[in-house]
């Protein structure tokens, strides 16, 4: 028997509500009126946080933006299964996710200022910073769930990337050491569509991404990153089977990059607008509220409530970034080593004094 | 000095005093690991990490995948997840994909979260020449580490200070790239106290006090001269050798107090000779002492090429005659 079939591999795609807010009642999770609106305030919330983010970006009050818009439904369903205790690895765009977990609005503002202390995460949350080399942090998140496991902690690791980032070498070696070590991270890729300018298609010539855990040994799963029930189900797996000391596992959230990709760029250049449209008829927040309504748990005036009180909140938020006092140049100094070696330590005077050689 | 050094000393190599002052730290706090390639059952290709597999398990002496990158990725995720990692990567000639880790991650986490998370790792790889190996098995890349912020860079060349210097690394908050003096892991055995002990980082050794040339070297290259020293020793040309031991943190205090006292400084590594650590050695005492200057910073160093193959390494690396002549130069100057 010279050839024999050694291993075969099912990847299943998650749908739950379609794109008119129809449920699979079959698959329809239990979840609490209060739950599920629980949820639809977090995906407006991070709306609205995007929205003033693009308009104060757009009046020069932060600098250069990555904007959210069109995966807050993938943002939420994941962040709706995580504690304070468990870890968030994100890459630049899961600003949703952080502020699900409680990390006060103007400290995202403040980070995309330019002001490093956006990155002073509440002592209480587990929020590492946003990592700019694509696809670097997901091996700490291997390495934070290897962690996890050698201490037999119940917390769970969730490394966030995009598509374009599953090229990455890093990509590979997270997912390989988290297999090895039977790691407690669950590696979640919000497909987007888009990095920069380069689609889906050009990183891989695999059907999906979520197929690649079976070369890790791993599971994984395609979800509609739109629907926020499926993400929530697929995650909440994901993050029991961690939890439970069972290992790593991917999430492949489909999802689209509603905007560009940062302040800095034009999508209009690389993009049809008969795709934008299409992904606008299947828009997160639209749909879920189709569904709450469906369930009579919605109003017009709850909605109407809802965006005011959000409103409210996200504009606090801005006076609260803007009180905050300007930071000090030699702060750079200061973090560099827990013992600054005599070079510094004379950089840094020097600096204080006005020296500027 | 730690108060918890014994009386009791064994006869040690370089290597064998890497393997104790790891065993002494590791049984001292549950929080150190070690990972890398090779580094469990085999006691890793230098046998560095010999016996600790088997003292340890696996949970603690942890052979990794094949992959550099993912060895400290992971290594700084640990470290986040409150570990004290050690990890080791098997030659300096295959840190490459590492770096990205190395650089833009390890040396910043600190300071890009302004002091909540810190990155308590050990890179330990054995670096430098001399051994007849093939290619990419024998380079030193201490100035990339050097010029980025954020690493410590220490370079043991005894056993003594190898163990000394490896415990404070493992103990240090910071990141450290722990390089090995491969060529001498094994050229001789010294006194090691058992248990541990400190040899702090940033503190330079003066390991021949003379009067009318300094020579500042680290690691492999403190052989070479410290044979400069002895030969011209006999013409009565008083040579002060400094072993640095850390370039960072840099004791610029015993560099310019020596540079001050003998007016003459010669530089001796085996990495290329632009932008290396000498360089910025030759920098410091021109902006320090440079009233006190009898003549040109000396650099005695390797090449601005690859580094040849086995059959030609000799003549690359600087050996006694080289430095004795770099010494000359200066006294003739």
């Amino acid at each position: 028997m010279p050839r024999q079939v050694i291993f075969e591999g099912r990847i299943e795609n998650l749908s739950i509500l379609d794109k008119d807010g129809q449920v699979d009642k079959k698959l329809e999770p239990k979840l609490t009126r209060d739950q599920l609106t629980g949820m639809y305030r977090l995906m407006v919330m991070m709306r609205k946080f995007d929205e003033k983010a693009l308009n104060l970006q757009r009046q020069g009050r932060i600098g250069t933006y990555g904007s959210l818009r069109g995966q807050e439904a993938a943002q939420a369903g994941i962040a709706f299964n995580l504690t304070k205790t468990d870890w968030v690895v994100p890459s630049f765009r899961e600003h949703g996710v952080m502020m699900a977990l409680g990390l006060p609005m103007h400290l995202i503002y403040s980070y995309w200022k330019g002001d490093e202390r956006g990155n002073i995460v509440p002592p209480d949350l587990r929020i590492l910073p946003a990592s700019v080399p694509v696809g670097s942090q997901l091996v700490h998140a291997a390495g934070l769930g290897m962690a996890m496991r050698l201490r037999d902690e119940p917390s769970v690791v969730v490394g966030f990337a995009g598509d374009g980032a599953t090229s990455e070498g890093d990509f590979h070696e997270a997912l390989n050491f988290a297999g090895v070590f039977n790691a407690r991270t669950v590696f979640f890729i919000q497909n987007n569509q888009w990095a920069i300018s380069v689609p889906r298609k050009r990183q891989t010539a695999a059907e999906s991404i979520a197929q690649k855990a079976l070369a890790y040994g791993i599971p994984g799963i395609q979800v509609d990153g739109n629907d926020v029930l499926a993400v929530y189900a697929a995650s909440k797996a994901a993050v029991e089977h961690a939890r439970s000391g069972k290992g790593a596992s991917l999430i492949e959230a489909v999802t689209y990059r509603m905007g560009d990709h940062t302040t800095a760029d034009d999508q209009k250049r690389y993009r049809d607008p008969d795709e934008i449209a299409y992904w606008l008829a299947r828009d997160p927040i639209d749909r879920f509220r189709k569904y709450l309504v469906s369930k009579k748990m919605w109003t017009d005036d709850n909605d109407a409530a809802l965006a005011t009180e959000m409103t409210a909140l996200v504009e606090d938020e801005v006076k609260n970034l803007e009180s905050m006092p300007a930071p000090t140049p030699v702060e750079f100094f200061d973090h560099m080593y827990e013992n600054l070696p005599w070079n510094l330590r004379e950089q840094r005077d020097a600096f204080a004094q006005g020296d500027r050689t | 000095m730690s108060a918890r050094t014994t009386d009791k000393t064994q006869k040690l190599t370089l290597v064998q005093a890497v393997t104790d002052a790891l065993q002494c730290a590791m049984r001292e706090d549950p929080s150190i690991i070690v990972l890398g390639e090779d580094v469990g059952l085999n006691g890793g290709v230098f046998r560095a990490t010999d016996g600790l597999y088997k003292e340890f398990g696996a949970d603690r002496v942890i052979d990794t995948p094949l992959a550099e990158n993912g060895i400290v990725g992971s290594a700084i995720g640990l470290a986040i997840g409150g570990f004290r990692p050690v990890a080791e990567i098997q030659f300096t000639g295959f840190v490459y994909p590492a770096v990205n880790q190395i650089f833009a991650h390890a040396a910043r986490y600190r300071n890009r979260t302004r002091g909540r998370y810190s990155v308590p790792l050990v890179v330990r790889m054995p670096y430098g020449g001399g051994i007849h190996a093939p290619e990419h098995h024998s380079e030193s890349y201490e100035a990339l580490m050097v010029n980025t912020p954020g690493l410590q860079v220490v370079i043991p060349s005894t056993p003594y200070d190898a163990k000394g210097l490896l415990i404070s690394a493992i103990q240090n908050n910071d990141p450290v790239i722990f390089m090995e003096p491969k060529k001498i892991y094994r050229s001789f055995r010294e006194d090691v106290p058992e248990g541990v002990y400190h040899v702090p980082l940033g503190k330079a050794k003066v390991v021949k006090e003379g009067r009318d040339v300094t020579v500042v070297s680290y690691g492999a290259m403190m052989r070479p001269s410290l044979e400069a020293q002895e030969f011209l020793a006999r013409e009565n040309i008083s040579v002060e050798v400094i072993d640095l031991r850390s370039l960072v943190p840099l004791d610029i205090d015993t560099l310019i107090a020596s540079v001050t006292k003998t007016g003459r400084l010669v530089v001796v590594h085996e990495a290329p000779r632009s932008c290396g650590f000498g360089a910025e050695l030759t920098a410091l005492v021109n902006d320090k002492a440079l009233v006190h200057l009898l003549a040109p910073v000396e650099r005695v160093t390797g090449y601005d090429t690859i580094f040849p193959y086995a059959m030609l390494e000799h003549h690359y690396l600087p050996d006694r005659e080289r430095v004795v002549t770099g010494i000359r130069k200066t006294l003739d100057f």
